[in-house]
């Protein structure tokens, strides 16, 4: 499974220690209410909310540099929006690499 | 330039504040996490460019765009690589960046922008600014007298007149509170009252439905009071 990483952030930063501890500190209040709500959606089947959950989510899957979940999770977006909940299980597997990656920032 | 971001993911308008420090002239005056916030602002401020999300809930960019008279430039800024086709339609787009934006892409954007606006018009709105944030001129008896905007701090409705009390001096202008109003930055004046406008920077002290301004006790009405405490700096 690929590892979630910083590389983003830190080109982006330009080395400015402050932005970075900012968008770190958001990303991480913001990644669990964005779960939340996917979560509560998809158990509801409301799938094309949960579609846009995804798509939300897509955002923080590239910034932390992981491609190939990126590749699914626009997959699964695209599923959700026909009703089709196939790759779940693939999905949940991305959410829980990422946060069990920024438990560790 | 000025601009506003429009988006409802708070890492999104982050990671796009940071990358207009790289670009030059570009100043971000405000960020919106909905598009209905951003209508009102533009009611009555005006901006160069706008950096626009198209999936955002119950309104989106799209929907956005088609309430604007006037629409200034607008670079999108989205995940979804299908919609460019959809925003060219639009004269007022121009430019379609995909997340996450990497700096490079991003300032040409920004190049392409500047080609599109013409010198003068980003001068101008410079230029209106930097008068209605420091200067008004009122017609008194057929000569037209300066006022320093800053000092002012009250301006009551007075029938067919309004009067403007400054540090200085009170002045008594045929006009309304409505036109006055829209000549004042915001960021520093509030109607609290239909017949009161008032300062929020020279306030010294506010008591339940008052605030006493310089030596003036003025009445806040139920419907702006909370709009007045949002704008104080509570501890």
């Amino acid at each position: 499974m690929e590892k979630p990483n910083l590389t983003y952030i830190h080109n982006l930063s330009g080395g400015d220690k402050e932005f970075k501890k900012k968008i770190i500190s958001i990303i991480k209040e913001e990644y669990p209410e964005e779960i939340n709500e996917y979560y509560t959606n998809f158990n509801l089947k409301n799938y094309s909310i949960a579609a846009t959950n995804v798509h939300k989510l897509k955002h923080k899957i590239s910034i932390l540099g992981l491609e190939e979940s990126y590749e699914i999770a626009a997959e699964y977006e695209n599923n959700l929006k026909e009703g089709n909940s196939i790759l779940s299980d693939k999905f949940e597997i991305i959410l829980q690499n990422i946060t069990d990656y920024l438990i560790t920032l | 330039m000025k601009c506003i971001i429009i988006d409802d993911e708070a890492t999104a308008r982050t990671i796009i504040r940071q990358l207009c420090l790289s670009a030059n002239n570009l100043n971000v005056v405000e960020e919106f996490p909905n598009a209905i916030q951003a209508i009102k602002y533009l009611n009555k401020n005006q901006v160069d460019l706008i950096f626009l999300d198209i999936h955002m809930p119950d309104f989106t960019g799209f929907d956005f765009i088609e309430t604007l008279k006037t629409p200034p430039k607008i670079i999108i800024t989205t995940s979804d690589r299908n919609l460019a086709i959809e925003a060219f339609e639009y004269d007022c787009i121009v430019d379609f960046l995909v997340k996450p934006i990497e700096l490079p892409r991003f300032l040409k954007a920004i190049k392409k922008v500047e080609k599109t606006l013409s010198k003068k018009q980003i001068e101008s709105t410079s230029v209106n600014e930097e008068k209605s944030d420091h200067e008004l001129y009122v017609n008194i008896d057929r000569r037209l007298i300066k006022i320093d905007i800053p000092s002012i701090y009250l301006i009551e409705a007075k029938g067919d007149y309004i009067q403007v009390k400054t540090e200085t001096k009170n002045y008594i202008v045929h006009s309304t509170l409505k036109k006055i109003e829209d000549k004042l930055p915001e960021n520093s004046f509030l109607k609290v009252h239909r017949s009161y406008i008032i300062n929020i920077k020279k306030i010294i002290d506010i008591e339940d439905n008052s605030v006493l301004i310089k030596k003036d006790i003025i009445p806040v009405s139920r419907s702006n009071r909370p709009e007045l405490m949002k704008r104080l700096n509570l501890l």
